[in-house]
């Protein structure tokens, strides 16, 4: 099962490749990961959207606690949360896609951030699911790049991840 | 006062109370090593290679319950010491090792002897530092040390750039250590111990497993006290031995791979099984599946979580150190009224006595060609059961955990998790600087002690009296007997041919060697280097080419489908 996990840990030098070289080490699946510092700059955080049997994802968080880099581990799908991911895309946008791609993106309430005569960019936070949606229901052939930033997530209401 | 890195690096190590620190000197720790000679209270020992430093630190470590400390230069410094640590990880060694690295402009050049050391040994340390500010030193050094000691052990590792060690820095060291991160749970959940007293109590067949997390922890005593108020069966694995006396009656042997029949089984077949520091290792409960296809109430007293349920799913974890978790639920069993089911366990003890009645260990000795475990019995009985054992990895290590009976935590010292051959001799000299005055036998193979011959020469520089007990079998005795029984007699690259001669070298490296070929030589050969307390002793026993260790579990199988020496 695809379970996303968040974790706070020490802004320090090699603390994002301890926890890569854990996920490699043991076998376990990264389907995506972002990091990036929080609010208090001495502290990261890290969200890892991995998949596995309820024994390996248990492992997982262990492991993950164990790294004495980590401050603190969430299984975010322990209880309710949300989940977001940023996608941008940038389309070949010319004659009568260029306004296609604009009804498009309103419908799926994407941004054009960047426009050229030939091209738009796309910004678009959502779900994966809805990201993947956005890129099914735009013609495949016009698509020349896409940049995702893997899912984010939070607890819902007083879950709060925290030292 | 300001002082230089490498004074400060020296200071540390006085104010942790290092008495051995043991190195190998190189370009990026000169600064260090200059700072070692300008002072006596921090004792290094030259070691030959680095590998063995690392060893040393650790049979130190395991000996005493100490942290052991080693020193290495950058580059093939460190790749050297890898083996080292990563011995000590698998085994929960604590361990800090110091490590000199290229000067901080120079890092990612590709400079001379520059190696990413922090990210060679991430896997294989517990945590690990590289510092780049003359005035992290000190504060690392005490977290480095901090971390080592406590929670589930290990090694850990401090990088200090060439430059580092050179600048200065006001010192003054820490008095206490908060890493926000990192705070291990000691006591147990005490309803989780209640829950464990009352299955127990209940248990028909109960069975209690104990492994090196006793002896790391000193938790020997309460585990004694533990399974003789229970009246229950005792196993240690390989990394516990000497954690419960191995002379009482209710001590059942090793188990595992080469474990007695009636540990075997009674493991297998109990209804309750307690589990203390120990981790369900594959050379321990063989097949998973196999092992989980008999229903048992399972009890897991650990204080690293990630090691409960990670091999084998269990009803009771229990996260704790384990003597205070021990002391706990020994408080709840005595303050309870109810008392284990005596009838239960008569029948129990039947069964296990039938099961130990099969005598697995037994052995036909020889008077023509000297048996293994016949070496083993003898250096057991000629040092009284009482000296400090090192041992490397194979054939020997297995008989001398079978045959050696240790009554006594931290005498038994091997490397169990990685098996690491080269182990023995350097722990040895940890192990001997620790315990001046005591006996150290070092029991080994031809194939091992080859590995780290060279420690022969700091053992002459230190005037360490090790006695070397090479079972020489002229094979590579446990490849030989997986050749054997696995692939069909083809003897693969396991035979050692154009030995040296080790009596020889021995008294090359300045050491008395004894070849030892006949049964009726055994005891007074050993006699006499027993009797040489200030000589190192090389034995070389030439022993029975073709002796197998039994009982065997083969890999992948269940702990019950065992091989006896009778079946064959």
């Amino acid at each position: 099962m695809r379970h996303i996990i968040s974790l706070l840990m020490e802004n320090e030098a090699g603390a994002l490749s301890r926890v890569a070289g854990l996920f490699s080490a043991r076998g376990y699946n990264i389907e995506s990961l972002n990091v990036a510092p929080t609010e208090d700059p001495t502290m990261s955080r890290m969200t890892i959207v991995t998949s596995g049997s309820d024994e390996v994802i248990e492992q997982i968080n262990k492991q993950l606690n164990k790294l004495v880099d980590v401050v603190s581990v969430m299984d975010l799908n322990d209880g309710d949360h949300i989940e977001r991911e940023l996608m941008l895309v940038k389309v070949h946008a010319m004659g009568e896609a260029r306004e296609e791609l604009k009804r498009i993106a309103d419908i799926f309430r994407g941004r054009i951030i960047d426009v050229s005569d030939k091209t738009y960019t796309i910004e678009l936070t959502g779900s994966g699911s809805k990201l993947d949606s956005f890129l099914q229901a735009i013609d495949h052939s016009l698509i020349l790049e896409t940049v995702r930033t893997g899912a984010s997530g939070i607890g819902r209401g007083d879950r709060i991840l925290k030292l | 006062m300001e002082l230089t890195g490498a004074e400060i690096t020296i200071r540390c190590l006085q104010e942790e109370g290092v008495e051995y620190v043991f190195g190998y000197p190189g370009g990026a720790v000169l600064f260090i090593y200059d700072e070692l000679f300008k002072q006596e209270q921090v004792k290094h020992v030259l070691v030959r290679h680095e590998q063995a430093a690392v060893h040393a630190a650790d049979g130190y470590a395991r000996s005493t319950d100490k942290v052991g400390v080693a020193l290495v230069t950058s580059g093939p410094g460190v790749t050297n010491a890898v083996t080292g640590i990563a011995t000590a990880y698998m085994d929960s060694i604590p361990m800090v090792v110091i490590s000199g690295q290229v000067p901080t402009s120079y890092i990612g050049e590709d400079a001379f002897q520059e190696v990413d050391t922090v990210g060679i040994t991430r896997p294989c340390v517990k945590h690990n530092f590289l510092v780049k500010d003359v005035r992290d030193i000190a504060s690392t050094m005490k977290k480095a040390f901090y971390l080592a000691k406590s929670g589930r052990p290990g090694p850990v590792l401090v990088d200090i750039p060439k430059d580092v060690s050179q600048q200065k820095a006001e010192y003054s060291y820490p008095a206490t250590v908060n890493i926000r991160s990192y705070n291990p749970q000691t006591h147990g959940d005490i309803g989780q111990i209640k829950r464990a007293a009352q299955l127990l109590l209940e248990a028909k067949r109960p069975m209690v497993y104990a492994g090196g997390g006793v002896v790391l922890s000193d938790a020997s005593k309460q585990l004694t006290e533990l399974v003789r108020l229970l009246g229950v069966p005792c196993t240690n694995t390989l990394m516990g031995l000497g954690g419960y006396p191995a002379d009482d009656k209710q001590f059942v042997g090793m188990l595992g791979m080469h474990g007695t029949y009636e540990a075997n089984l009674g493991m297998q077949n109990c209804d309750v099984l307690l589990a203390v520091g120990a981790r369900f290792d594959d050379r321990v409960i063989g097949n998973v599946g196999h092992f989980n296809s008999v229903p048992r109430k399972i009890i897991h007293i650990d204080i690293d979580p990630a090691s409960i349920s990670k091999r084998v799913k269990v009803d009771v974890p229990i996260v704790g150190d384990v003597a205070h978790v021990l002391a706990d639920l020994l408080s709840v069993l005595n303050s309870s009224k109810q008392k284990p089911d005596a009838a239960a366990l008569k029948d129990w003890w039947k069964q296990i006595e039938e099961w130990r009645s099969a005598n697995s260990l037994a052995y036909k000795n020889s008077s023509e060609v000297i048996k293994p475990q016949y070496v083993i019995e003898q250096l057991h009985r000629l040092t009284h059961g009482d000296a400090f054992v090192t041992s490397d990895v194979g054939q020997h290590q297995m008989w001398a955990a079978q045959y050696y009976k240790f009554n006594h935590p931290r005498r038994w010292i091997n490397s169990g998790g990685l098996g690491t051959m080269g182990f023995g001799l350097p722990a040895a000299m940890g192990v001997q600087l620790a315990h001046p005055g005591a006996t150290v036998a070092c029991v080994t193979g031809e194939g091992s002690i080859q590995m780290n011959i060279q420690e022969l020469s700091t053992c002459k520089q230190y005037q360490l009296p090790i006695k070397i007990i090479a079972l020489n079998n002229r094979y590579l005795g446990m490849v030989r007997q997986w050749q054997e029984f696995f692939h069909g007699n083809r003897y693969s690259h396991s035979y050692m041919d154009a030995l040296p001669d080790f009596v020889k070298l021995a008294e090359a490296y300045g050491h008395v060697g004894i070849l030892v070929e006949k049964p009726s030589d055994v005891e007074g050969a050993l006699k006499e280097a027993f009797a040489r307390k200030d000589d190192l002793v090389f034995l070389d026993f030439r022993t029975d080419m073709t002796e197998n260790v039994y009982p065997m579990v083969p890999g992948g199988k269940g702990l019950s489908e065992v091989i006896l020496a009778e079946d064959l």
